[in-house]
């Protein structure tokens, strides 16, 4: 499988290492020192353990680590693999001020 | 020497001039370069190459190609041998040796052939209904008998003393195959401008062109491929790969490909591979793969001299052998005319055509007549004869009449090769016009399809088919197609009526040969209910042998449909997986192997090291130093007993440099880090040190290290060893993925500064000599936890921090890694007045277990900072990376297992790590675990043996005594439960 | 028929002619009592289990496709018990013993064989980990044994000792670990089950779940609407697939693994051997293939084939391991799906839909947990509640931290 990442262009998966589910970006926002409730405890749940784990496209996040360390949203079919989209991670808005 | 009695006077693509000795089963031959091991022996009049899987059948050659299941041989010897080899695509070289497989004691006389006598019982499946009773007997007797009997060569028993070698290439156009289609692609696209690789799995260009005696463009085809091939030589970005097998295509235009570099030569030239494997990378695929001829299922089809009628064109007009010498020919389709034909050539009379189809057709009818061959309307039902066919009856109107006939040329149609066509899941789909499958539907991205693979019999259709295939490629590629004129070839009959199995037969009729699958045993797995083609495969074995099905899949499944009275299509399909002929594992590892298996990282201070004796153990893929023996010194004990005295006495140095370094930068670093850290770091003052622990986002602890401040926007962070590639992607996804607002950068520097912990009561006085004098590290002016920019000798630029992980007075000195080897020697020079020894990882860990200090054993992934009696470090007032998790009901309950130190009762009891706690009285069971002994070592400094362990309410357990029960070890013995710190638990020697 | 040596000799006399299906091709009836999704070893198992242990008949397999063509037919056939946490220990010795016992309960033979696992280690710190897992299963009176290097050498002298990057240091030696015919459990478990009065439904693949109520009705399949009482989910690769008919989201990832089978060959390698310092397990065949497999692909996927990388990563450990078999061929390779859960353990469980129940979540480990999967399902799906062996094995573990990791990687699929 190939990825091509928007810095370095059509590079082997095996540069790549893998996480998973890119909902992993939506991080639940509970106040630190607040009292956990029952509702923080089921979003965390939810967060760090359920997968929508569909047959069909997914996004998902791939780290460039042989490359430029950039982390990237791929979104791959599960059956065919074939990937429709790769972006980076970090908006690009945020890139270049930091 | 034998004369070749075979061998036609002229013909050929055999080189008379090179004569080539080999022997097979100890008998010398003699063939001719450009023979296979499978021709030569034929040519020498050998008949009997090998015996079958299940009840070692006398076999000879089916066919001439990769789809050969019968002719399996042991090729070389010694550590070279290769079981399972095909003798068809062993290309002979001078010295070849060879020998049969599966049989004892002879491949003429074997004993194991007495099963063919138990083939009733030895239907499909048969084991699985017996063997049952006594139930021990199966490990003990059935199963050792079956596993001997079963198995076909001999596995070489030590080391392939040969290399292989991975190689990558990129092209537009990825040709598979070079027969008129592939020859038509290749030169269609590479004349487009194309960057092409034609793949070629023989040791010649040309497919069937080579094989049967065709006319293209006006020349005999022979003539034709040299001279296309000569055109695709020159050409500067066609690449042509000869013995090049492409096994398997992968995502993203991804294919495998096995290049056979030198197994045509006795051994490998001095510094040259086996085997190359090839990783393609292509944007178009024209698959032009051909086809592989079916046998008929007929009585005793499998008797030596039984063959492929395609194959015996092939021995007679490429080899220029005569593979026997009265012939039948036994076809359902027009082929027949051209084998009559070549065989009439080859001076082997053709007695008898036998062919099924209602007063034939008229190609057939003139070929016979032409050879003076009586043509027969009807099927042979059985062939008789031991190791050789001696004759056949035929059944024709009703009666059944014996032929003397040491040759039978079959043919039950051809089949499409489609197996890459089908590797990423399309299913080939029937065509009952042509009777063979097809490429499916959804091809591979970027596949086409071209000539016989696709069902295109004809000599003029395939050329015109690659052609196309290739100019469309280069076309799709951005190429401006080349003007290209199909040539013309001499006209044929492709007629076939599809003829499965010749019913009522006596005599087992083989569909599967080399597995022993017989029409009968397709029969029963019907009866059985095993109609699925994935059950009748994995049933009766069928498809499952090392043809992988080549000659039998087709076959096996139509006469499945017939005996249900469905449809070929009805029925199913099977696809194929990779690989498309089997590859060595071998080739597929490369340079991956013994001390290359994985890559090996050194410290700048290696060599150094490696001078001074040490002993070095892996850590992960670096080397570290265990520790440097003296003599005299009798083992690592002594030695690392020597070294802690040492540091805790007067002053030791250990390199610790294959700790993660990861320079972080920017104004909201502090924010960051205490988004990444359980505690603070936004609050550490500059030129300070903390400790800090990472937890993971499920609440356990990741790792751990010290992170200093050198300025307001410039933290440098230490990880453990094992986790620093990891950490570095933590880090990098909490910042790009989690907090992208935040400004701040990291790299990582884990290779760019060395780095070494000087420790002991007199590490300042080292330091103060090789330390600038302008950097003052008195101690109060440099006290613990301090870290600065510093320079040494005179200007080297330095990190150094006062930071200690022995419970010393410690520091650990940073500095480019080019300085690495100069700041070792430069520390030892200093040291010596003091007494500085350097002291390695052991050393290193029998300090920090007397410290308590937890490392990778208690980061198991299953513990958290309160476990390690950190509890206290983590914030409750910020957010951070497993805050929420880590407050869940199992991760704080309070008989969690905690952090303790053992202290055997016994004197000089070795505690081991893994051993488990029980209570005094208890019984060793999983509800009486109290708990696992994670670290333990001889302590220099108490004069015993001490460990560290994970308690149930290890807290409220002090001063008990509890039983380390190591079963495995075969121990038993009492410890009194302690603090985790043994030596200086006030923490005052750090101090200084 | 019952099967034995007579019956066999008799069929062989009479040409094999009387032998009836193995099990029936049943129609689906318009209700049962008890549906099960998927005819997998642990769908089937579990049907065996309910008529057998709790004489609840009127059951269904349903099956997509063929029965046993999932990953009971795609895995290396590994039986063991080499556990470290209590939760996974007595689990994995009920399913060994069930092993032990199972070709004379279900009177098939399915070729178990207890030819020895043998993990090897590199270092000392693998050998303490093994130490500490070999004392957990002696601890639930499980065999297991501590090999230093001579002892390895003794029992395989041609592993790679002399020149390896990561020399073997010893071994974690299990006896009673092995390898099984696995295609043989699927069938053997639909005969035992078909002949005490279970319908296994082939090519009828479950469209939907029916839920009304808070309580499941029964399935819809693409042969219509069957009823049930109570549906027990068992269709490993394609739990999440199932589970979200009746709007349930699961803690897990669908991802490939590997495996190879080489030609077949002479006697070489007696038992199995696992690899400590790379990805490589392999055993060898009763027919003669060697059976080798590693690590995942590494990504979500539901396409039962894998990818050249993990190939070459495969044989690199094994040529690592065992250079003689450089000139060995990998004849096929294929790709299962697994059930990848979030801490690297399965779910046997109610489910917040009453009459529904899950069994998923089995990694690369759901093969030798066959027998003792089923009959923990049955006795959930039978009793509404959880036996003592699957207890641990609940959905609520993930909220409440219960986890069940061996591998302490966290929740991180690909790792575990």
């Amino acid at each position: 499988m190939r990825i091509v990442c928007p810095f370095c262009g059509a590079r082997d998966a095996q540069e790549f290492s893998y996480l998973g589910d890119a909902s992993l970006q939506q991080r639940p926002d509970t106040p630190a020192g607040a009292p956990l409730d029952d509702a923080a405890h089921a979003a965390w749940h939810d967060y760090v353990y359920l997968r929508e784990n569909p047959p069909g496209e997914h996004t998902e996040f791939w780290y460039h680590a042989s490359g430029c360390r950039q982390w990237l949203k791929v979104t791959r079919h599960m059956r065919t693999h074939a990937i429709s989209n790769v972006e980076a991670a970090r908006p690009s808005s945020l890139r270049g001020a930091a | 020497m034998s004369r070749q009695p075979n061998r036609l006077a002229s013909g050929g693509l055999v080189d008379r001039n090179k004569p080539q000795l080999f022997r097979f089963d100890g008998q010398p031959y003699q063939g001719f370069a450009g023979d296979t091991l499978a021709s030569a022996l034929l040519a020498n009049g050998v008949s009997l190459f090998g015996r079958s899987f299940k009840y070692h059948r006398p076999r000879g050659l089916l066919s001439a190609g990769p789809e050969e299941p019968n002719a399996l041989v042991e090729l070389r010897s010694g550590a070279r041998r290769e079981p399972n080899t095909r003798a068809t695509v062993a290309e002979l070289y001078d010295g070849l040796e060879a020998t049969s497989q599966n049989r004892w004691p002879s491949l003429r006389f074997d004993a194991m052939a007495v099963n063919q006598l138990f083939a009733p019982i030895f239907a499909a499946g048969f084991y699985y209904k017996t063997f049952m009773w006594p139930a021990a007997f199966w490990e003990k007797l059935y199963e050792p008998i079956i596993r001997r009997a079963a198995g076909l060569g001999r596995p070489a028993g030590s080391e392939d003393p040969d290399h292989y070698e991975k190689a990558f290439a990129h092209c537009d156009v990825l040709v598979i195959g070079s027969g008129p289609a592939g020859l038509m692609a290749a030169l269609a696209a590479g004349r487009s401008g194309a960057r092409v690789i034609i793949a070629e799995e023989d040791f010649r260009l040309g497919g069937r062109l080579i094989c049967d005696r065709r006319e293209v463009d006006g020349v005999p085809s022979v003539e034709w491929v040299a001279r296309i091939a000569s055109e695709l030589e020159a050409m500067p970005e066609v690449r042509v790969m000869l013995r090049t097998s492409v096994f398997g295509v992968y995502d993203g235009g991804v294919y495998g490909a096995l290049e056979r570099v030198n197994d045509h030569v006795a051994v490998p030239p001095e510094f040259q591979p086996r085997q190359r494997m090839w990783r393609i990378m292509t944007r178009e695929t024209i698959l032009a793969a051909g086809s592989i001829e079916r046998p008929v299922v007929f009585g005793d089809n499998d008797r030596p001299g039984v063959m492929m009628a395609g194959s015996v064109r092939t021995y007679t007009n490429r080899f220029a052998v005569a593979p026997g010498t009265r012939a039948a020919v036994f076809a359902n389709n027009d082929d027949a005319a051209r084998t009559i034909g070549d065989l009439e050539a080859a001076g082997v009379h053709v007695d008898a055509v036998i062919d099924p189809r209602p007063g034939s057709t008229d190609s057939v009818r003139s070929a016979a007549r032409k050879a003076g061959s009586e043509l027969i309307e009807g099927a042979i039902e059985r062939a008789t004869g031991g190791q050789r066919v001696q004759s056949v009856d035929v059944r024709s109107n009703g009666s059944t009449r014996s032929l003397s006939v040491d040759l039978v040329a079959m043919s039950g149609g051809w089949s499409p090769t489609v197996h890459l066509t089908s590797h990423q899941g399309s299913r080939p789909v029937w065509d009952d016009q042509l009777s063979a499958f097809l490429p499916g539907q959804t091809l591979p991205p970027g596949m086409t399809v071209a000539g016989a693979a696709t069902g295109q019999f004809s000599l003029e259709a395939c050329l015109a088919a690659g052609a196309a295939a290739g100019l469309d490629a280069a076309g799709r590629c951005g190429f401006r197609r080349a003007q290209l004129a199909v040539p013309s070839a001499d006209p044929e009959s492709t007629a076939v009526s599809p003829l499965w199995r010749v019913r009522g037969t006596k005599g087992k009729a083989f569909v599967d040969f080399q597995n022993d699958v017989a029409a009968s045993d397709v029969e029963l797995a019907e009866r059985e209910g095993f109609r699925s083609v994935e059950h009748l495969k994995r049933y009766t074995t069928l498809g499952m042998a090392t043809d992988q099905g080549k000659t039998a899949n087709v076959n096996g499944l139509a006469l499945m449909a017939e005996i249900t009275a469905k449809s070929i299509s009805q029925t199913g399909t099977t696809i194929f997986r990779p690989p498309y002929t089997p590859v060595a594992i071998g080739a597929l590892a490369g340079h991956h192997r013994g001390e290359h298996f994985k890559p090996t990282r050194l410290t700048a201070g290696h060599a150094w090291a490696k001078r001074q004796g040490a002993v070095f153990v892996e850590s992960g893929v670096w080397m570290r130093a265990a520790y440097f023996p003296r003599p005299g010194e009798n083992d690592w004990l002594e030695t690392t007993i020597r070294e802690v005295n040492t540091v805790r006495s007067a002053v030791g140095v250990c390199d610790v440099s294959t700790l993660g370094k990861i320079d972080v930068q920017g104004r909201d670093a502090g924010k960051f880090l205490d988004f990444v850290y359980c505690n603070t770091f936004s609050t550490l003052a500059i030129g300070k040190a903390r400790y800090g622990v990472m937890l993971r986002e499920d609440g356990f602890a990741m790792d751990d290290g010290t992170t200093s401040r050198l300025a307001e926007d410039h933290y440098v962070v230490t990880t453990t060893t094992a986790n620093a590639a990891k950490v570095m992607q933590h880090m990098e996804f909490c910042h790009q993925v989690l907090l992208p607002h935040l400004d701040v950068q990291m790299i990582s520097i884990s290779d760019q500064w060395a780095q070494y912990a000087i420790a002991g009561p007199k590490s300042r006085a080292v330091l103060q000599k090789i330390v600038d004098p302008r950097h003052d590290i008195s101690n109060e002016a440099f006290p613990f936890m301090a870290a600065a920019e510093i320079s040494l000798k005179g200007g080297i630029p330095a990190r150094l921090f006062r930071i200690s992980f022995s419970g010393e007075m410690a520091y650990e000195l940073a500095v480019p890694a080019g300085f690495g080897e100069a700041a070792i020697v430069e520390i030892i020079k200093a040291g010596q007045e003091f007494g500085i020894a350097p002291y390695g990882l052991e050393a290193l860990t029998v300090m920090r277990i007397e410290k308590g200090h937890v490392a990778g054993a208690e980061f198991n992934g299953q513990t958290t900072a309160r476990d390690f009696g950190l509890g206290k470090m983590v914030s409750t007032k910020k957010e951070f990376v497993g805050r929420v998790m880590a407050q869940r009901e199992a991760l704080t309950q309070p008989d969690r297992p905690i952090l303790v130190g053992l202290r055997p009762i016994e004197e000089g009891f070795r505690l081991r790590s893994g051993a488990h706690l029980l209570n005094r009285g208890a019984e060793p069971s999983l509800d009486n675990d109290q708990g696992y002994v994670t670290s333990t070592t001889y302590s220099p400094t108490l004069r015993s043996w001490i460990g560290l362990a994970f308690m149930k309410s290890g807290k409220e357990r002090t001063g008990d005594t509890v039983r380390a029960w190591d079963a495995i070890r075969g121990t038993d013995a009492l410890v009194e439960v302690v603090g985790p710190c043994f030596y200086d638990p006030k923490g005052e020697r750090h101090h200084g | 028929m019952r099967y034995s040596i007579l019956s066999v000799l008799g069929q062989a006399l009479k040409g094999q002619k009387d032998w009836k299906p193995v099990w029936r091709d049943a129609e689906p009836k318009p209700a049962y009592d008890v549906i099960i999704v998927g005819g997998g070893g642990h769908g089937l198992a579990t049907a065996y289990y309910l008529a057998k242990e709790h004489d609840i008949r009127n059951v269904a397999v349903v099956e997509k496709g063929w029965i046993g063509g999932g990953n009971v037919g795609r895995n290396t056939t590994i039986i063991r018990s080499n556990y470290l946490l209590p939760g996974n220990i007595p689990f994995y010795e009920k399913s060994m013993k069930l092993w032990e016992g199972l070709e004379q309960d279900i009177n098939y033979n399915a070729m178990i064989s207890q030819r020895g696992i043998l993990n090897l280690y590199h270092s000392d710190g693998q050998r303490d980990a093994y130490v500490r897992r070999g004392n957990a299963m002696r601890l639930h009176g499980v065999d297991a044994e501590l090999l230093d290097r001579e002892g390895v050498r003794k029992m395989y002298p041609f592993l790679n000792f002399d020149n390896a990057r990561f020399p073997i240091h010893g071994g974690l030696l299990h006896r009673r670990g092995g390898t099984v015919r696995h295609d043989a459990v699927a069938w053997g478990y639909a005969r035992a089950a078909d002949q005490r009065g279970v319908d296994i439904i082939q090519n009828c693949e479950v469209t939907g779940i029916r839920v009304e109520n808070g309580r499941v009705l029964g399935v819809e399949t693409e042969r219509g609407f069957i009823g049930a009482n109570k549906v027990g989910l068992a269709a490993a690769g394609n739990s999440s697939r199932v589970a979200a008919m009746a709007g349930l989201k699961l803690p897990i990832e669908s991802q490939v693994l590997q495996a190879f089978v080489s030609e077949g060959l002479k006697p070489l390698i007696p038992g199995v051997i696992t690899f400590g310092a790379g990805h490589f397990y392999i055993s060898q065949s009763d027919k003669g293939g060697l059976v080798f497999g590693g690590d995942l692909d590494g990504y979500n996927s539901y396409a039962q084939r894998g990818n050249l990388p993990v190939v070459e990563d495969v044989c690199e450990g094994g040529m690592a391991l065992m250079p003689a078999i450089g000139r060995l061929r990998v004849l096929r390779g294929w790709g299962g799906i697994m059930d990848m859960s979030m801490d690297g353990s399965p779910i046997i469980d109610k489910t917040p839909v009453d009459g529904l129940y899950l069994n998923c979540g089995w990694c690369y480990g759901g093969f030798k947990a066959t027998p003792a999967s089923g009959f923990c399902f049955a006795h959930t799906i039978a009793r509404d509640e959880p036996h003592e062996l699957n207890a641990a094995y609940r959905l609520d573990r993930f909220r409440t931290g219960r986890l069940i990791d061996e591998k302490g990687v966290g929740a991180q699929p690909n790792l575990h």
